[in-house]
């Protein structure tokens, strides 16, 4: 059983007096990959964390399918900043089905899988913290779909990197949607978010200014601050 | 000038011949200040991360109390423990006054505060770096510590390695509670006292000689053995 659908109602987020976001309200369900647009400072971030519950509501509730520790364990994150832990590549990619509980001959087999899809079969005992910006967020993509979570919410995984960087980090959301993984994220690469995204989500001044299909979306925006975010004009 | 030429001749002889009494010495020092290192580092290494981690009522304080018991006086340390440890004392019913048990117990409470503190310092970076992922993890306080500790064990060794030198050169809370007896507490640092008063500065020399190069020693082999300085490792 999904942990989706995963429903926010009515949420706010306020931080020192300032509104980061609200009231929002979503529906995440179906399959697919979610795109969060919007200009810096909509709110794109503080939403994404909001969905995974890392971020301390202000008013309003996240529900999922599942009671709330199910759901907790079979969803991922990836920061735009890849965090890597101070070990080896091998032990990266480990780390989640440790704490898990995994049996080490499952850990073992299941990271040589990964090391070997991301490319760093060879390099898997190399320190994790020297690897270069692409094979960091490669690894902390890999780290976080080794448990195959059922929901992966991504934050601009493929902000600074080269372009064969974002087509081996694309390849991998390929195959994470193919094997049923729902994803959302966040990006201001707008040719990327034609190429992956199924449904877009635009963001404007902490609210969900338009939601729909991709397709129509990038065809047809309904509302003139998306058609000018998409001319790439500056919103105010 | 003489007096130092005489305590380097003094502490080669000593060395070379493998002198009885201070190879005991020496092991006891080393059993001693080990065992307090050990005992305080189990305290203090959680106790420092657990602070860096979780936001608790009267936190900083907590802190702030921990960082002035780094300058705790080894002297009222002793006096302390001797008062608990004396016959009279809460704790006279064990006999433990006069026995290398009791200059482990001053020496963890002298050096554990100081081992907490530097913890606390580098966890708290550490924490700050992998907050984000061990939240997201879905981590529980204790994977938190657990991974906290492993990974910055390298700069946790330092730690050690501050107590382990408080420890070892440590003399007047062990003067107090060991009670400097002749194949029983004495150490290196209470034997150079006694041979200082005694006026036999080539030996108080040696024995101080000895005693620099154990404490160099234990931290050059700990950090082999750690290999904090190899290429590949942080």
């Amino acid at each position: 059983m999904s942990i989706l659908p995963l429903t926010l109602r009515d949420v706010s987020v306020r931080r020192r007096g300032k509104r980061l976001i609200g009231p929002v309200d979503l529906r995440l369900d179906g399959a697919g990959l979610t795109m969060i647009l919007g200009p810096n400072g909509s709110g794109k971030t503080t939403l994404l964390r909001v969905m995974h519950g890392v971020e301390r509501l202000s008013s309003g509730a996240v529900v999922w399918s599942v009671p709330d520790v199910q759901a907790r364990h079979r969803q991922a994150y990836v920061f735009q900043t890849p965090i890597m832990l101070r070990r080896s590549v091998a032990d990266n990619l480990a780390y989640p089905l440790k704490l898990a509980g995994t049996l080490r001959s499952e850990v073992t087999e299941r990271t040589a899988i990964w090391a070997e899809r991301i490319g760093l079969a060879d390099r898997m005992s190399l320190p994790a913290p020297r690897l270069s910006g692409g094979e960091k967020q490669k690894l902390a993509l890999a780290r976080a779909l080794i448990r195959a979570p059922d929901v992966l919410f991504l934050d601009e995984p493929c902000a600074n990197l080269d372009g064969a960087s974002t087509g081996e980090i694309e390849a991998l959301l390929h195959t994470a949607l193919a094997q049923g993984t729902r994803i959302v994220m966040t990006t201001h690469n707008l040719g990327q978010a034609k190429r992956l995204g199924n449904e877009v989500i635009f963001m404007l001044r902490g609210q969900i200014h338009e939601q729909g299909l991709a397709e129509r979306t990038f065809d047809a925006p309904q509302t003139p601050e998306l058609a000018a975010f998409f001319r790439g004009d500056i919103i105010p | 000038m003489n007096d130092i030429y005489d305590g380097l001749h003094a502490a080669f002889w000593l060395v070379v011949t493998l002198d009885a009494q201070l190879i005991e010495i020496s092991l006891r020092s080393l059993q001693v200040s080990l065992t307090a290192l050990v005992i305080a580092s189990a305290i203090a290494l959680p106790l420092g991360t657990f602070l860096a981690i979780r936001r608790f009522r009267l936190r900083r304080l907590t802190i702030s109390l921990l960082n002035a018991l780094m300058g705790l006086p080894p002297v009222v340390v002793g006096l302390i423990v001797y008062i608990l440890l004396s016959r009279s004392g809460p704790f006279g019913v064990l006999g433990l006054l006069f026995t290398p048990t009791a200059m482990i117990i001053a020496q963890v409470i002298i050096i554990t505060p100081l081992i907490a503190s530097i913890t606390h310092q580098a966890m708290r970076e550490l924490w700050a770096e992998y907050h984000d992922l061990l939240i997201s993890l879905n981590t529980s306080g204790g994977q938190r510590v657990r991974t906290l500790i492993w990974d910055g064990r390298r700069t946790l060794l330092t730690a050690a390695l501050a107590g382990f030198g408080r420890a070892i050169g440590e003399v007047g809370a062990i003067m107090i509670v060991g009670g400097n007896i002749d194949n029983a507490t004495r150490v290196l640092t209470t034997a150079i006292a006694l041979e200082t008063g005694k006026g036999d500065f080539a030996l108080a020399l040696a024995l101080g000689f000895v005693l620099i190069a154990l404490a160099i020693g234990v931290n050059i082999a700990i950090h082999w053995l750690s290999r904090t300085e190899s290429e590949g490792r942080w």
